[in-house]
């Protein structure tokens, strides 16, 4: 590339590295927020802020207390500043919630607004008077520590579906909740899991009756809004036997010099013949260009595919946050049970991913697929870490990896760390690796034909993410071929 | 159209370029030959604005504006196509949408509406049936897995789409079969036009028979040497590049 060029699009990398994160903005709403700190106190807090049961106290409790004997894991490679524990806020939500609003006029304007801005429709009549391709989503909307709406919950009901807060389920559908959470990722499962355990606000529960295929996609948007607190999502969905839904998560936050930490706990259960789809677009604030602020998303993820024939397929396209540490992982119980594992993740500037998979065959004839796609930009860390085991009993288990990295400029790194155990003599495992970089033949190409360096990054990614983005449902996968671009500006040269 | 003017260019450090002049008028299509390493694909890269060929002397006037400061983009949406000696794969990049954001780029250029899928569909039909092609290859990711004909034959139908001033083919004969030749051939004769111009790099006289030159420049060690109508290549052809003090078979 020409120097005057290389000038040009270090130019837009400046303007852009204050302004390319366009949903950096803070919303001003009259926040009910607990005291800095952690301590069974603010457990109970939290518990009763929720007016939640006795058991799910105690559930709490408990893992609080393992959480105090638990070590924060170091055998990522992602470094971070120690995260002091004792000042964060555990519990923000926008006052008028305190009310309980019993519909979308009674919601906080601002945060109507907030959501607004980030165009997620959680006004109803918004999406149905949409034009032609207008999506076909249901959204829980979580702002900080609590889920402020809910949509299309009453047309879902109809048809079985539950689809609400995860606050929500506790106090009508308690059986449920009590019976599958922990049954994925247990309490003690490691130090994020075990404090998202104890102190977990929001997030959603989904439940599909037997031989349901759930109409609409189903979505969760998360907001951090709040300075110093963290967000502690729990989402539980739970696939009932021949039944199907597709789900979708998108996060966004604030532009703030200060990390702030996000620990999500995910658990999908699948029983005989269900299939769980879930997406991931992980937006995040990465961070300024100097690698100043941005969230720390230490997330566990994981699938039960309990039931015979069942899927679970994940699908992540990871664009923000400082640093990222996350494995949607898939339990293959169920004989013939597949799971899948679609994975975009960007890292520009001084970001760092160590993402992956575990599949853990146990069940006969189970297969899996892992496809992961890391791109890596500036001065970023990206990591693929995954494993694929066959226990003894998994006859025939079948798998396929393949993990491409692809580099941009040589100070970014690209790893791939993948851990292969198999017990059982009859299973297939294939792993394929590639590393490579965008050559100045491919941009130079692209120029010739018109498209100016951005769009050229942009389509030359896109193009090896394809196997993943075409997994994303048709409603979001416009949005997240723009985001690669948006992630990688600034990146040529 | 294209007006060069005492041209040096270098290749990291080395000279290849080293004063050429030429003038191409609208309507006009001119073939460049030489031997190997005479600078032929040098010049072409330089017109196209590529990295790492740097001017160090000399100007070109593009439509009366001045080329070489425009980025490399910038001279592809103003009507300059490079047609590459080497067509890049780009992996999962779909051939249609590729150029559909090209004849996009063209357009917003020109100050036209960009065209929608349907609009582009029909546009890309009508370009497709009139070379004579099909639109197999669009289906698939650009390059990828493509023979060396079926390359070529894309650059064409790129360059049709794109409609632009001022082809330089960078011996698009290449690694092509007599069916292959005529059908690109073709293509290129259909391109002509009174507003208009053609530069052809080739090593060879063969796409000439196809393609009629107005004029023929031979160019050896970064100059040209000779200028005349299609009887020069044909010249060429039979007594080679020895007159020009080349010896070939070195």
């Amino acid at each position: 590339m020409s120097s005057t060029e290389t000038q040009r699009t270090i130019d837009d990398a400046g303007n852009e590295a204050g302004g390319d994160y366009k949903y950096g903005f803070v919303t001003d709403v009259e926040m009910d927020i607990a005291p800095k700190g952690l301590n069974e106190d603010i457990v109970r807090f939290i518990s009763a802020k929720k007016n939640e049961p006795e058991w799910l106290l105690d559930y709490r409790l408990k893992s609080y207390r393992a959480w105090l004997k638990a070590e924060d894991p170091e055998w990522a490679r992602v470094e971070y500043d120690e995260i002091d524990f004792q000042d964060l806020h555990y519990y923000a939500a926008p006052k008028s919630k305190e009310d309980g609003p019993k519909s979308l006029d009674e919601i906080d304007p601002d945060i109507l607004a907030t959501y607004e801005k980030l165009g997620i429709p959680i006004k109803e009549q918004e999406v149905l008077a949409g034009i032609a391709n207008s999506p076909n989503v249901a959204v829980d909307a979580v702002f900080d520590s609590v889920s402020v709406a809910t949509t299309y919950k009453a047309k879902l009901e109809e048809i079985g579906v539950i689809f609400c807060s995860f606050s929500e389920a506790v106090i009508e559908h308690p059986e449920l909740v009590r019976k599958y959470l922990g049954s994925v990722v247990p309490a003690g499962d490691n130090f994020y899991a075990t404090l998202n355990a104890a102190v977990f606000s929001d997030g959603t529960f989904v439940y599909i009756p037997k031989g349901v295929r759930c109409p609409m996609e189903l979505s969760t948007y998360f907001r951090i809004n709040t300075a110093n607190t963290g967000q502690f999502e729990r989402t539980l969905i739970i696939a009932d036997e021949g039944s199907y839904v597709s789900y979708l998560e998108g996060c966004t936050a604030p532009m703030r010099d200060e990390n702030q930490l996000h620990a999500a706990v995910v658990e999908l259960v699948a029983l005989d013949d269900a299939e769980i789809k879930y997406s991931t677009v992980q937006n995040w604030y990465p961070g300024d260009k100097d690698g100043v602020g941005g969230i720390y998303n230490f997330v566990t993820k994981r699938g039960a595919c309990r039931g015979k024939n069942s899927k679970i397929s994940w699908t992540q396209v990871e664009t923000g946050s400082a640093v990222t540490w996350k494995y949607p992982s898939c339990i293959l119980q169920g004989d013939g049970s597949v799971g899948e594992f679609y994975s975009v993740a960007i890292t520009n500037n001084y970001q760092q991913a160590d993402t992956g998979t575990k599949m853990i065959h146990i069940g006969k004839n189970t297969t899996s697929k892992i496809i992961s796609k890391g791109i890596s930009a500036g001065f970023a860390q990206n990591t693929y870490r995954g494993i694929v085991r066959v226990q003894p009993g998994a006859e025939n288990a079948r798998n396929f990896t393949q993990c491409d990295s692809l580099l941009m400029g040589d100070q970014c790194g690209a790893h791939t760390v993948p851990y292969i155990e198999v017990k059982n003599p009859t299973a297939t495992v294939e792993h394929e690796a590639t590393t490579s970089k965008i050559s100045e033949d491919q941009m130079f190409y692209c120029l010739q034909r018109g498209l100016d360096p951005e769009e050229a990054i942009s389509m030359i990614v896109n193009g090896f993410c394809k196997e993943v983005m075409q997994q994303l449902p048709m409603e979001f996968a416009v949005e997240a071929q723009k985001l690669l671009g948006i992630s990688l500006e600034g990146s040529v040269g | 159209m294209l007006e060069i003017k005492n041209i040096h260019a270098n290749v990291g450090d080395k000279p290849i370029l080293k004063g050429i002049n030429l003038s191409v008028n609208g309507g006009e299509v001119h073939a460049i030959m030489g031997p190997n390493g005479a600078g032929k694909s040098t010049l072409a890269n330089v017109l196209a604005g590529r990295a790492g060929y740097d001017v160090t002397e000399g100007s070109v006037a593009y439509r009366g504006n001045d080329l070489l400061v425009m980025e490399p983009d910038e001279r592809a949406r103003d009507g300059v196509f490079l047609g590459f000696q080497y067509p890049v794969e780009l992996p999962g990049v779909n051939g249609m949408t590729f150029l559909r954001m090209a004849a996009n780029a063209v357009r917003s250029h020109r100050g036209e509406e960009p065209l929608d899928g349907m609009d582009f569909l029909k546009l890309m039909k009508e370009k497709i049936a009139e070379l004579g092609m099909d639109d197999a290859l669009l289906k698939r990711a650009v390059n990828v897995g493509f023979s060396g004909g079926e390359k070529k034959r894309n650059e064409i139908v790129q360059m049709a789409i794109m409609d632009p001033h001022l082809m330089v083919l960078d011996e698009t004969d290449s690694g092509l079969d007599i069916d292959a030749l005529k059908l690109v051939s073709s293509g290129i004769n259909l391109m002509r036009g009174p507003d208009k111009a053609i530069v052809m790099v080739t090593h060879y006289q063969r796409l000439l028979d196809y393609v009629k030159p107005d004029f023929v420049h031979v160019l050896v060690d970064g100059q040209i040497v000779d200028t005349g109508g299609a009887e020069l290549a044909l010249k060429l052809e039979h007594e080679g590049y020895a007159a020009y003090g080349v010896n070939e078979a070195a």
